[in-house]
């Protein structure tokens, strides 16, 4: 938030002024109403493992994150330069895969790989689009610097924090937004249901029916499931809801069965069709990828998708964005040993203490270590961990993250903040200007997951 | 609208409707047992045995004590009727139908889980109880003011009213089902103070103690009880009503969905009865048949209403 001398930084000047004239206690009351809010909305989450909480309430820290038009201008060009670049790699690896001919990447990576589908080779989805929705997890680490930490192909969440923290942020301190000309972000479920339905399947006749498919109320981000089918005006289904009828997916309802045209699933490929995947899956629809392979239905977003999730594959951004968009990276990636390469691994496992080490298929924060703020003994368990699988490893410098301002007891302290903006892919790519701004709320941490511990904030995107 | 959906919505007011009765036989128990000038552990027998979880009970605990058979009704999970448990599973079909709901029933439901869950998370001291059966009742009505105020009336809405009254209709028949024999001509005691007391606690049951006296004069009679319970229109959970309710909720989906069902027909014939018979034809026919075969009936009208809207 501040300059080197200590003024503060140009986008945050407005803000400053305000948060200058406020009445600090008022300001810590203002935060506890937030929760209440939060609390009474339901708008909650569910960690795994935690038997006696099921439904837990994300932190909320009032002070937005702020970034200038013109920074936002460059990470936009980026993130567009990189999707673009994923869905040209997806749709690369499952038809004539050059870039694997090309020896830009190795071929095992990708066909050995757990989220590399073979169903989908040889097919196209509906207008070649197989990440309708992706959330590019980024960091700053300085002025118009930026690193992708993680590029979220497959169902990338947390999108209705960034509309209720809005919301929240609009109700508490309408005076803020006169102030500010803060670009709005309201509009997603609006621009999600167009996105979706512009890509209905060739076959479907009449308006594009549209329904988000959720494995439950049990499941951790159950209320975004709900709350966007919600604010789409769309139905939202479970796998007990659908059957395959007459070569159509359709859905169960008091009349009768009735097709649905493009499905917002919330469901991991594994468990999508228990007749293609998972036998023992409840969650999905028995057939619905030969549905799919017909052409009669647009699965969003497309299964297979999740190999871009893969951190080995992350490593090798550089060369993918090159490889399709004929241009260098815009965003920089962070530098990753890949730790199934021995000299790398010998790298990483003799610098543990200054590394960040990460499972390939691992989210969520679950399963990594923090080298610098890690026990000896975590980083003895964990080296024989890399020993004993080193593939699944890669191993990443801890970057030096910008900090943002966040309300304590006190008033303000410095926290280390990550960002997810949100795109949508149809026949264009639409960023929306704003984001989820996750923190981590533990002076000094760098784990923003709110899995553990992190919480989120309105993230600002102003017109300048 | 989705079958699961219509499922869930009528589950949800099934369970709310539930929640708030158990609280209300737990009310009609505890003022009883302070009428008595001996207290009885019976009383609670009977309550227990409206609820229809007598064998529950017994499964859980040695004997009958009213502290225990209070916690089973009002807090154990164990007891699928205990209050908290019908809120668990009202805001949890709630939550499943959550696109269905508007903000204001949403959040009613929610609040009123947050605030029983913290309320009834240890044992309530006896000195407690009326408050948090008040709370109880607090909470649920405003659910259904939240709910009357601001749904839309739609099929969402019918489905919904479909459940509560469903619900209201069973529990109403259960309380006549136990205590039919108060209401016998030939067994009471015209006046004596022990049939005042269960009679009493009949209408508290159902919430009808005042409003008794309004229409039947004051005077405590067994077959103007039954009638008020069973056939008069007027009050809000006696069979007639709910049976009035619930035909024209059916009837308003029949004309929007251009078809009806096995549903319609029996809803039908059980309101027809009612509305011709006399409280003299009821008894005459048998107090206690009449009210068993209503209870099937009405349990079989849930499971046409559940296939002919496909529910599953």
């Amino acid at each position: 938030m501040m300059n080197a001398d200590n003024s503060p930084r140009q986008p945050y000047t407005t803000y400053n002024d305000w948060y200058a004239s406020q009445d600090k206690a008022r300001l810590i009351a203002k935060s506890k109403e937030a929760e209440n809010i939060f609390r009474k909305t339901g708008i909650t989450f569910a960690v795994y493992g935690h038997a006696d909480s099921s439904e837990k309430l994300i932190p909320f820290d009032l002070i937005p994150r702020i970034i200038s038009g013109r920074e936002w201008r460059k990470l936009a060009q980026g993130i567009e330069q990189r999707v673009i670049a994923l869905n040209a790699f997806l749709d690369d690896i499952y038809h004539k895969q050059e870039i694997i001919k090309a020896g830009r990447i190795p071929r095992e990576l990708v066909e050995r790989n757990e989220a590399f589908l073979p169903q989908m080779i040889g097919f196209r989805p509906p207008g070649g689009v197989y990440t309708h929705i992706v959330g590019t997890d980024i960091v700053r680490t300085g002025e118009d610097q930026f690193y992708v930490l993680e590029d979220n192909a497959r169902t990338p969440s947390g999108v209705s924090y960034m509309l209720e923290n809005r919301e929240t942020m609009m109700q508490m301190f309408p005076e803020l937004f006169h102030q500010n000309r803060v670009r709005p972000v309201e509009n997603y479920p609006y621009l999600l249901r167009h996105s979706l339905a512009s890509l209905a399947p060739p076959g479907c006749q009449g308006k594009p029916r549209v329904a988000v498919l959720t494995p439950g109320i049990y499941n951790s981000a159950y209320y975004e499931h709900a709350f966007l089918a919600d604010m789409m005006g769309v139905e939202l289904v479970e796998g007990s809801d659908l059957r395959v009828i007459d070569g159509r997916v359709k859905m169960r309802t008091t009349r009768g069965y009735e097709a649905i045209d493009v499905l917002y699933r919330r469901v991991d490929d594994d468990y999508l069709d228990p007749l293609t995947f998972k036998p023992e899956s409840a969650l999905g629809i028995p057939g619905i990828m030969d549905v799919y392979r017909a052409g009669n239905i647009t699965i969003a977003n497309a299964p297979g998708t999740g190999i871009c999730d893969d951190k080995a594959i992350y490593s090798y951004m550089p060369e993918i964005v090159e490889f399709y968009t004929g241009r260098k990276a815009l965003l920089e990636n962070v530098p990753t040993w890949r730790c199934s390469e021995p000299d790398s691994l010998k790298y990483v496992l003799e610098n543990l203490s200054d590394l960040v080490v990460k499972e390939v298929h691992g989210s969520g924060g679950y399963g990594m270590l923090v080298g610098p703020t890690a026990s000896k003994k975590e980083h003895a368990v964990f080296a024989e961990k890399l020993k004993a699988r080193p593939a699944n490893y890669i191993a990443q410098p801890t970057l030096s993250l910008s900090t943002v301002p966040i309300l304590v007891n006190k008033g303000i302290a410095p926290r280390h903040v990550d960002l997810r903006p949100y795109v949508l892919v149809s026949d264009k790519v639409q960023i929306i200007p704003g984001g989820l701004t996750r923190v981590a709320l533990k002076a000094g941490s760098l784990v923003v997951n709110s899995s553990q511990g992190g919480g989120t904030k309105d993230t600002w995107v102003l017109e300048d | 609208m989705l079958g699961r959906t219509a499922n869930g919505l009528y589950w949800m007011f099934r369970y709310i409707e539930r929640a708030e009765n158990s609280a209300r036989l737990i009310d009609a128990g505890l003022r009883m047992s302070l009428t008595r000038s001996q207290a009885s552990e019976d009383d609670w027998d009977g309550v227990l045995q409206s609820s229809g979880v007598r064998d529950i009970y017994d499964d859980l605990y040695e004997k009958l004590s009213s502290a225990d058979a209070i916690d089973f009704l009002l807090r154990d999970r164990a007891n699928p009727s205990s209050v908290m448990s019908c809120i668990d599973a009202g805001r949890n079909n709630a939550r499943m139908v959550r696109t269905a709901l508007t903000r204001e029933t949403w959040e009613a439901t929610n609040e009123c889980w947050l605030d029983l869950k913290a309320m009834l998370a240890r044992r309530v001291k006896a000195a407690d109880l009326p408050e948090a059966i008040d709370a109880i009742k607090r909470k649920t009505g405003l659910i259904r003011g939240a709910f009357h105020g601001t749904m839309l009336r739609n099929e969402i809405f019918n489905f919904s009213r479909i459940g509560t009254f469903i619900e209201r209709a069973d529990n109403t028949a259960r309380i006549l089902d136990v205590k039919y024999y108060v209401l016998l001509p030939a067994v009471s005691q015209v006046g004596s103070s022990i049939d005042n007391v269960q009679w009493e606690s009949i209408l508290r049951s159902v919430s009808a103690h005042r409003s008794y006296g309004w229409v039947y004069e004051a005077e405590y009679k067994p077959s103007h009880i039954a009638d008020f319970l069973i056939l008069n229109g007027r009050m809000p959970r006696s069979l007639a009503y709910c049976y009035e309710k619930i035909v024209s909720n059916l009837g308003y989906l029949a004309r929007e969905y251009g078809e009806s069902h096995a549903a319609h027909a029996t809803a039908e014939e059980t309101l027809t009865s009612l509305r011709n018979h006399s409280i003299k034809d009821v008894m005459d026919q048998g107090l206690h048949e009449y009210i068993e075969n209503f209870i099937s009936h009405n349990n079989r009208l849930g499971q046409e209403i559940s296939d002919g809207y496909r529910f599953y």
